[in-house]
């Protein structure tokens, strides 16, 4: 019923739009008009569309609360107010036919019988006074089409606030997320202090499922964890930072432009593979060869699962950002001091070293920086190749975890929602959002700076 | 005047992918004078100045024929260094253009890099001597360490100069020096030219006929890839040969 309640709205506010049209483009015939035809239309569109929806939303936003209430004075004797609303929400999974589970509980069967005939009324009721509603702003939208009216200026206002909402939408919507992460955080810290999560050398965390169940009281210290993360990430960066930065080198400074034609997108490419495909590459090629030269140059501790090679992995898939943005930066020097340095007699080696690099150093930084952030916060590759246990090593060929794995590991399959384990989650993705975040205004600001000064 | 000659540009033909640059321009410099190359835009004069120190070798569709003779020696010989040759032929360029570092190390830049001086000492001696030479010193004695864009643009070009210098070449190119200067750098920048021509030979791309009157011995006036009319500047501005060139320095053309 609401579905052809809704079609029959937009069908309104079409035939709306073809009504102030028409009529308005006879008037423009004879007349200059203030706004055009089509505009006057757009005016009884958005003047039967836009209360229409709002009264829809605000509807059911009210039908229900007024819900909720009625349906928990069934259960009023019972006082947990968690099972209250679980109570509820079966009787509404009941009658929606998503459940065909019958609480025992003497408030149910007459609760059921209060919500069919709730929603029954309801939807009859919403029908007639929204549609009752939207034609009268249908009838009143059609007044207007006059020579002078300004249509225009209306369309115009409600483009803007249309662009404002979606503005504020993606800003509350940033904002909710860091809420909900910080909200859940504190909870952790509600049973795990903030020093022993932050410098605790010790992750282990497993809690007890039954009380009396032993050795699991589960410890949270985090530095294990955030040290496999910048291990498998610098080990990352000692591989992207000098093929990126000498193929960006190569590419803006010896390249023909033909060659640069084609390479420059072959490199971007490498940005668009799925990490989960590079987890593959680690796991099914980089790891036995890996392990074959530990082998041949008889390394005996070396794992399958090893820093080395989810970081070099790791690295392959950022050289695209390293490399791209770093040619950016190069190419952004001017040619005058390319061509400067050259008529002094240098080579253009010398000229890339001593003059192009000092002039895009900011670029350059910044494009490390954003490529480092990149990989702390990277996920798929590292839980495919490095593992869950997480040591204490700055050994490249061990076995390190990192924080994306660990919530990975926290966060699937059946979990409690309050148990310090399942929130110690969100404590770790919080730290980590806040380190990205900090690395990325910091290359930002760097990238922007440099920019400026040729600008 | 000496009368030496210095450069001797012969049959040189220049192109461009399909289109031609420049044809058969013959043109003789001599050593310790100003030559002056005018004409309207798009003629070849910086083309032309280009082809003196192989700045040309960087475009890559850019192809070259004939010989260009400095001191009786072709620097377009697969014998020639590039590097070397721009050693001995500095240039500046239209709009000033330091090096991101500080005052001291712009004019620095050449002898470091071609391992010129054995010491700081020398070094220093260097460096002050050519900033003495472009009169930059005196202005700048107090903040060498301070970075060259900090300067004013004609201090800029100045301290370009310098560093143009500081590794003592003998044919100094310079395309539009004072294009972007307001009048007073510019007047600088001439004095300069005059004072330079002393131990230099200069060759100078410019816009302004006044300017080429006033700081160059000889001019050559090009026009639309061709040398129309080279000379004594005296001799081509009070009684030009070719009808073009009295077109140009008329303001009838250009």
């Amino acid at each position: 019923m609401t579905e052809f309640l809704l079609i029959l709205i937009i069908a309104l506010a079409l035939y709306g739009f073809v009504l102030n049209k028409s009529k308005a483009n006879a008037l423009s015939e004879v007349n200059i008009m203030h706004s055009q035809p089509h505009y006057h239309g757009l005016y009884s569109a958005f003047m039967t569309l836009v209360p229409a929806i709002i009264l829809l939303i605000s509807w059911s936003f009210i039908v229900n609360i007024i819900t909720n209430i009625t349906l928990k004075e069934f259960f009023s004797d019972v006082t947990d107010s968690g099972l209250v609303r679980f109570y509820t929400d079966g009787v509404i999974a009941y009658v929606e036919g998503s459940s065909e589970s019958i609480i025992d509980h003497v408030g149910f069967l007459p609760a059921v019988e209060h919500y069919q005939s709730l929603q029954y009324n309801n939807k009859i009721l919403q029908f007639i006074v929204i549609l009752t509603l939207t034609l009268m702003f249908f009838r009143y939208s059609l007044k207007f089409v006059e020579v002078q009216f300004k249509a225009r200026d209306y369309i115009e206002k409600v483009v803007i606030y249309v662009m404002r909402a979606s503005a504020v939408f993606a800003i509350f919507v940033t904002i909710g997320i860091v809420l909900s992460l910080l909200f859940e955080t504190l909870r952790f810290f509600d049973s795990v202090n903030v020093f022993d999560f932050l410098f605790g050398l010790h992750w282990s965390p497993q809690m007890a499922i039954r009380a009396d169940q032993v050795g699991s009281s589960g410890s949270f210290g985090a530095i294990p964890v955030f040290t496999g993360t910048l291990l498998i990430a610098f080990i990352a960066m000692a591989v992207a930072a000098p093929i990126g930065m000498f193929s960006a080198i190569y590419l803006s400074q010896y390249a023909s432009d033909r060659v640069r034609s084609y390479a420059k997108p072959i490199i971007e490419i490498l940005a668009g593979i799925p990490t989960v495909v590079y987890g593959f590459f680690a796991v099914i090629t980089v790891a036995p060869f890996f392990r074959d030269m530990g082998a041949f140059l008889s390394f005996t501790n070396m794992s399958s699962e090893s820093a080395l090679i989810a970081g070099s992995v790791l690295g392959i898939m950022i050289i695209p950002f390293v490399a791209s943005l770093t040619d950016d930066a190069l190419t952004a020097v001017p040619r005058s001091l390319k061509e400067g340095s050259l008529a002094m007699g240098a080579t253009l080696s010398e000229t890339t070293k001593q003059v192009i690099i000092p002039a895009s150093f900011h670029g350059i930084v910044g494009s490390f920086l954003l490529a480092f952030s990149r990989a702390i916060g990277e996920t798929m590759i590292v839980v495919m190749a490095a593992g869950f246990a997480a040591n204490l090593t700055f050994n490249p060929f061990d076995s390190v975890s990192t924080v994306t794995v660990q919530i990975v590991g926290l966060l699937t399959g059946d979990q409690e929602f309050d148990s310090p384990k399942t929130l110690s989650a969100f404590a770790l993705a919080f730290v980590l959002f806040f380190i990205t975040l900090v690395l990325n205004v910091i290359s930002l600001t760097i990238v922007k700076k440099y920019r400026e000064e040729y600008e | 005047m000496t009368e030496k000659l210095k450069l001797s540009i012969k049959n040189l033909d220049v192109h461009y992918g399909d289109k031609q640059a420049l044809f058969n321009v013959n043109l003789n410099i001599m050593e310790k004078e100003v030559t002056s190359l005018i004409g309207p835009s798009g003629c070849g004069k910086s083309t032309l100045l280009k082809c003196i120190n192989r700045m040309n070798d960087l475009v890559e569709i850019c192809k070259i024929r004939g010989q260009i003779l400095l001191d009786s020696q072709d620097i377009n010989e697969a014998s020639q260094d590039p590097v070397l040759l721009r050693m001995k032929v500095g240039m500046v360029f239209q709009k000033p253009n330091p090096f991101p570092k500080s005052i001291y190390d712009n004019v620095a830049f050449g002898p470091k890099l071609h391992g010129m001086t054995k010491s700081k000492e020398q070094l220093d001696n260097v460096v002050i001597q050519s900033l003495s030479k472009s009169g930059l010193y005196e202005e700048v004695k107090d903040r060498l360490f301070e970075p060259g864009t900090s300067l004013s643009g004609g201090q800029q070009q100045r301290l370009c100069i310098a560093r143009a210098l500081a590794i003592n070449p003998e044919i100094l190119l310079m395309d539009e020096p004072c294009s972007a200067l307001d009048p007073i750098a510019t007047a600088k920048i001439e004095d300069l030219i005059a004072e330079l021509k002393q131990q230099y030979t200069i060759v100078i791309v410019t816009h302004s006929m006044q300017q080429a009157a006033r700081v160059s011995d000889r001019t050559a006036y090009m026009h639309m890839g061709e040398l129309v009319e080279t000379g004594l500047t005296k001799t081509i501005f009070s009684n030009p040969q070719h009808e073009k060139t009295q077109d140009y320095i008329t303001g009838r053309i250009g």
